[in-house]
């Protein structure tokens, strides 16, 4: 088993407006969540303009993510949101104690999901269904179809239709954009994190499945040798999937279908929800400015090396 | 007398009718009202079908022009006789319709907070959280006393057996109670003293107890004693936008676009002219989902970025709830009855119409071995899927709709096939005969703080002759009054208050949003360019018709003049000829591709126009909507020169009644102040520079130059009168720039400019009044000019000519600045920000 880890990270996003915006309203999913194997210890946002009164309040949003937001009302050409938190990450459970051939068969899941008019998990009916960035389609029940054979136990499909999109997909900056649909990703085998992971929900759900949506960070390992460079990691995406238990407890699973892997100590989340739409990390309307894509730098360190500044 | 009008009356024993019985009586609640109609004089009755038909024709034309510039237009359409209830009848729809609106609301307060009937199985999650009209930020907000719905409609239909069934609900933002108000203000006032005699119950009443409501759930200020209410229209292109302005005007709220409406500090502010006024409750029209880019659709253009948060700070009453959509769902019905049990511990008075919803197993296996009694619908409204009758439905189309429900069983709801019950409509083409047409009664019902309140009345739509299964507005059906009768004499309570005393005298518009003025002022400049755009071609194409070679130079000097000012293509040729000048002119005014031609100004002109249409004649509007389509047909088939004159003239002949009705018919508000400000810049800027550049030329002293400047500054016919003779450069610069009584010399433009501007800062208070400083100080120069020069030498021409270049600026900045200063920039786009 993995020991705790505590890590530092800073998220700065930066917009350079080529015109004057007049007002900029945000809302920043940017405030780790709190959940059993991770508390957030420190957490301080900082604006440029600013300082805004209110900026501190935090609300949480119908998926029980920490959201805050606020109004710029004067004119500025540039504006930088700089998010700076101090989590505590504890192993999950997870495989050594319940491993992914020990889950229940995946169409008895599906079937359980399925409307009977009888009481059902709320919290894994929310993401059984289309959202903004997932699509249900035939297309994707069927490149699902090989990794979920008759009678597979539901982790392990899991499993194998990310390993499977890890092994046939490319990771590629310059393919996709937050606007790319999620068909494309799939016809063209290209994308990021989010696409990825927005692939890997359509599939799921299209065969009947829950599976939600998670914003996070990454630990990146520096190369041998060399020291961690600022800012050069991003926002990170994967999926986590509902797997009842024997006594029908909670149980949500995380997949990462960019790496290949069950996110444990080394993957901090931010939040969760249906799509990237409902905990992009900040979502805004602007009057006036342009549409050039902002300046993301995050740089997360573990507390053993010093943390960067 | 024999009954006539009844021996004519084709009755099919399939449906219910609603005036006759089984045996072929008059119904109790008909009788007073038939035997009327029976005994009227046909002269009688086509006095009044006419006047139905012009009443109707007022508000349709005005309904068209609202409705879709484009063409696709639809006339409003009312049947003169009224759909008759007793006052029994009413008491049991009235009943069971409030019951249905007691229902939505708790359910909305459920799946809106903590959702007990998703969890134990009464409500399928697809029909929720599969929903698009499910808003998820709102979840966990409450709105003031619980209440979500503050106005909701049922549309019911009456089965062959005589009872009423729920077709449709309508929980958004009803739509159709201006309509019902208009259609009883026209059939109330053909059947006078039926309606009297019969003791109709009136609507008024039921709009008063909608803004007392309202009134009373908006959150209070300190200080002002009346909430301010406003109503949230998607705009002139809505289909129902006509209902919008008449319900703005009859319930005396302001009717504003998402554009007019800011958030600040968690308040909800209308962007008027004096600046921002607090909104205390807005009763919207807009699709919920619309209604905050920041939380809710990121690509809406219409709604008010952060109202969301407002709303969860308490600040702002928004009527409907947002959310509220959520229950317009054909899926819903088949599940309202057990949670009526849940939720209100009562059994569901008025059924709804057999609805089987697909995502459950056996109702999917029901439907595919009933196709033909069912009509497949989407679950959801915004599949946007027209109905599909299983009946017409054979062979491989049988198997391939089965497939598509089993493929996606959660977006497909089968619905029974329904026969409406019929009511006599009058025949347009027959002199004396009634005709059974198929009827649907929407009936509204209001939140009010002693529970919910009925309107006793509602819209009747009348299905088509020609498809009876549909009803529906937009396939040609029509409409009807409704009466209640409650056999007594009613109230004769109506909103039109009876006495208007000194203090609620009103001038001018206070509550002008900035919007409207920037529309005004807009209008006014594209008016005044397309003016000057006729004039300049005319000027022109007049020349290549009748001149001969000595007037070659002013031809090619109008040209250059044109060119120069950007409104005339460049001509291609160095030596063009004449042929070739025509040609090129007349594709620079007929070309849609021209967005700095006429075709784009007139376009620009109708644009602005839609949006303040309120403030125009009907007359002005059809001439210029008669212009651009004339437009529109030159532009697939190029005129012949005289016909482009002819047109031009017309053009002109439009743009002077448009000045006429502005300067003798508008009220001199600050909306107007803007019109006139931008009809007095455009043509400082048009003047300044055409001038400016005409004093360059060469031949600028030449006569045949002079005159097509004068005309071209529309003022030829009082130099001719002043001088008699050959127009001549100083005199003509003394008409057109420097005569103070001339309306199209330079100097005059700049007087007014300086009179309205001051007067405009005079009524706007804490503003300061430095807007027209660059027009003083151009004045003075300008007199100073004029003073010391005499045009003796060509240098003079082009120190004015530099003088004028400079005007042009200033005027231009002062359109920047008053844009600054009063508009809500219209123009300026709006966008969503991601970031990952």
């Amino acid at each position: 088993m993995l020991p705790d880890a505590r890590y530092h990270i800073i998220h700065e996003t930066r917009y350079r407006y080529a015109s004057q915006v007049s007002i900029s309203r945000q809302l920043l999913h940017l405030t780790p969540r709190d959940c059993p194997w991770q508390t957030c210890l420190e957490h301080h946002i900082e604006l440029d303009p600013g300082p805004i009164p209110g900026l501190d309040e935090s609300r949480n949003d119908c998926f029980g993510n920490p959201v805050r937001q606020f109004a710029l009302e004067s004119p500025h050409d540039t504006l930088m949101v700089r998010a700076e938190s101090r989590v505590e990450l504890r192993p999950r459970p997870l495989p050594a104690e319940r491993p992914l051939a020990g889950s229940p068969a995946w169409e008895r899941v599906r079937d359980m999901l399925d409307y009977g008019a009888r009481p059902v998990r709320l919290d894994a009916c929310r993401y059984l269904f289309e959202s903004p960035y997932v699509c249900l389609k035939r297309e994707f029940a069927r490149y699902a179809k090989p990794c979920f054979p008759p009678g597979c136990s539901l982790l392990e499909g899991a499993q194998a239709l990310m390993a499977r999109i890890f092994r046939e997909f490319r990771f590629d900056p310059k393919a996709t954009s937050v606007a790319t649909p999620v068909l494309q990703v799939l016809e063209e085998k290209r994308g990021v994190c989010q696409d990825f992971a927005h692939l890997m929900l359509s599939c799921l759900r299209s065969i009947g499945l829950s599976a939600r949506y998670v914003s996070g960070y990454l630990l990146t390992r520096p190369p041998p040798g060399k020291p961690r460079m600022i800012g050069v990691d991003a926002s990170h995406a994967w999926v986590s999937v509902f797997c009842p238990g024997e006594d029908e407890a909670a149980g949500w699973i995380d997949f990462d279908p960019t790496n290949n892997l069950l996110p444990d100590t080394q993957h901090i989340t931010l939040a969760w929800g249906r799509d990237f739409g409902d905990v992009s990390p900040l979502r805004g309307v602007i009057l006036g400015g342009d549409t050039h894509a902002p300046e993301v730098a995050v740089t997360v360190t573990p507390d053993e090396e010093p943390a960067a500044a | 007398m024999p009954r006539t009008l009844l021996t004519n009356y084709p009755r099919q024993t399939d449906r219910f009718d609603e005036m006759l019985d089984d045996a072929g009586r008059l119904r109790p609640s008909w009788r007073v009202f038939f035997d009327h109609l029976d005994n009227a004089a046909p002269k009688e009755m086509r006095h009044q079908l006419d006047y139905v038909r012009r009443r109707i024709l007022e508000n349709g034309v005005t309904y068209n022009v609202y409705a879709d510039p484009k063409g696709a237009d639809r006339p409003w359409e009312l049947d003169p006789l009224p759909m008759i209830l007793s006052r029994d009848e009413w008491k049991d729809i009235s009943g069971a319709v409030t019951q249905r609106a007691r229902l939505f609301n708790a359910l909305l307060g459920d799946l809106y907070g903590e959702q007990r009937l998703l969890c134990d199985g009464s409500i399928p999650p697809a029909l929720v959280y599969g929903h698009n009209g499910f808003l998820w930020p709102c979840q966990g907000i409450r709105p003031p006393d619980d209440v979500w719905l503050h106005l909701y409609a049922a549309d019911l239909a009456r089965s062959p057996d005589g009872r009423w069934w729920v077709i449709a609900d309508r929980t958004q933002s009803p739509s159709g109670a201006g309509y019902a108000l208009e259609n009883r203000s026209i059939v109330s006032r053909l059947f006078p003293e039926r309606f009297r005699e019969l003791g109709v119950l009136r609507l008024a009443p039921f709009f008063a107890a909608l803004q007392e409501s309202l009134a009373h759930w908006a959150p209070k200020d300190d200080d002002a004693a009346n909430p301010q209410i406003v109503l949230l229209t998607p705009g002139p292109y809505n289909e129902t936008y006509f209902e919008h302005a008449y319900l703005a005007r009859y319930l005396g709220y302001p009717l504003v676009e998402g554009q007019d409406l800011t958030v600040r500090d968690n308040r909800v502010y209308l962007k008027t002219l004096t600046g921002l006024k607090r909104v205390h409750a807005i009763l919207r029209r807009l699709d919920d989902d619309f209604c905050d880019p920041l939380e809710l659709r990121g690509d809406s253009a219409l709604g008010i970025p952060g109202l969301l948060q407002a709303v969860r700070a308490g600040t702002v009453l928004v009527a409907n709830a947002l959310g509220s959509g959520l229950l317009q769902s054909a899926a819903l019905p088949g599940f309202l009855p057990g949670v009526c049990e849940k939720l209100l511990g009562e059994t569901l008075s008025m059924p709804s119409v057999g609805t089987w919803w697909c995502g459950e197993k056996a109702a999917l296996d029901f439907v595919a071995g009933h196709l033909d009694r069912l009509v497949i619908k989407g679950a959801f409204p915004s599949q946007r899927l027209e109905p599909v009758f299983g009946s017409e439905l054979e062979g491989a189309a049988r198997e391939e709709m089965i497939g598509r429900l089993r493929a996606h069983p959660h977006a497909y709801v089968a619905q029974e096939l329904v026969r409406f019950s019929q009511s006599p409509s009058w025949s347009a083409p027959h002199e004396r005969r009634l005709l059974p047409r198929g009827v649907v009664l929407r009936v509204y019902v209001a939140a009010t703080p002693h529970g919910y309140r009925v309107m006793p009345g509602g819209l009747t739509r009348v299905s088509s002759a020609t498809d009876v299964r549909f009803i529906s507005m937009q396939r040609g059906g029509s409409s009807k009054d409704a009466w209640v009768l409650s056999g007594e004499p009613v109230s004769a309570f109506s909103l039109i208050k009876p006495t208007i005393g000194k203090a609620d005298f009103v001038h001018g518009g206070s509550n002008l949003s900035s919007r409207v003025v920037e529309n005004l002022f807009w209008f006014g400049r594209y008016a005044e360019r397309c003016e000057d755009m006729a004039r300049l071609l005319r000027v022109v194409l007049t020349r290549l018709v009748d001149a001969d070679a000595e007037d070659e130079l002013a031809l090619l000097s109008a040209c250059e003049t044109g060119r120069a000012l950007k409104l005339l293509p460049t001509l291609t040729a160095r030596k063009p000829t004449r042929r070739e000048i025509q040609n090129q002119l007349l594709a620079a005014m007929c070309e849609m591709e021209q967005s700095d031609g006429l075709q784009g100004g007139i376009r620009r002109l109708l644009w602005a126009g839609a949006q303040v249409r309120e403030r125009f004649s009907l007359d002005n509007w059809h001439a210029l909507n008669r212009l651009q389509r004339q437009l529109q047909t030159y532009a697939k088939a190029r005129p012949a020169l005289g016909e482009a004159l002819a047109f031009i003239d017309q053009m002109l002949l439009a743009a002077s009644a448009l000045a006429g009705f502005a300067m003798d018919d508008m009220t001199r508000d600050d909306g107007w102040r803007f019109l006139i400000i931008g009809r007095r810049v455009e043509r400082l800027v048009f003047l300044s520079k055409a001038i400016g550049q005409f004093l360059r030329l060469e031949s600028a002293r030449h006569p045949g130059c002079l005159e097509w400047l004068l005309e071209l500054a529309d003022s030829i016919i009082t130099y001719r009168s002043r001088y008699m003779a050959q127009p001549e450069l100083p005199p003509t610069i003394d008409l057109i720039v420097f005569d103070e009584a001339n309306p199209h010399a330079v100097i005059f433009q700049v007087y007014n400019l300086i009179r309205y501007v001051a007067r405009l800062e005079r009524g706007l208070e804490g503003i300061p009044g430095d807007a027209d400083d660059g027009l003083r100080a151009a004045l003075t120069r300008l007199r100073t000019f004029e003073r010391n020069h005499d045009f003796a030498t060509g240098g003079d021409c082009l120190e004015l000519a530099a003088l004028l270049d400079e005007l042009a600026e200033t005027s231009a900045s002062l359109s920047d600045r008053l844009a600054m200063r009063y508009f809500t920039h219209v123009g300026d786009v709006r966008r969503q920000t991601l970031a990952a």
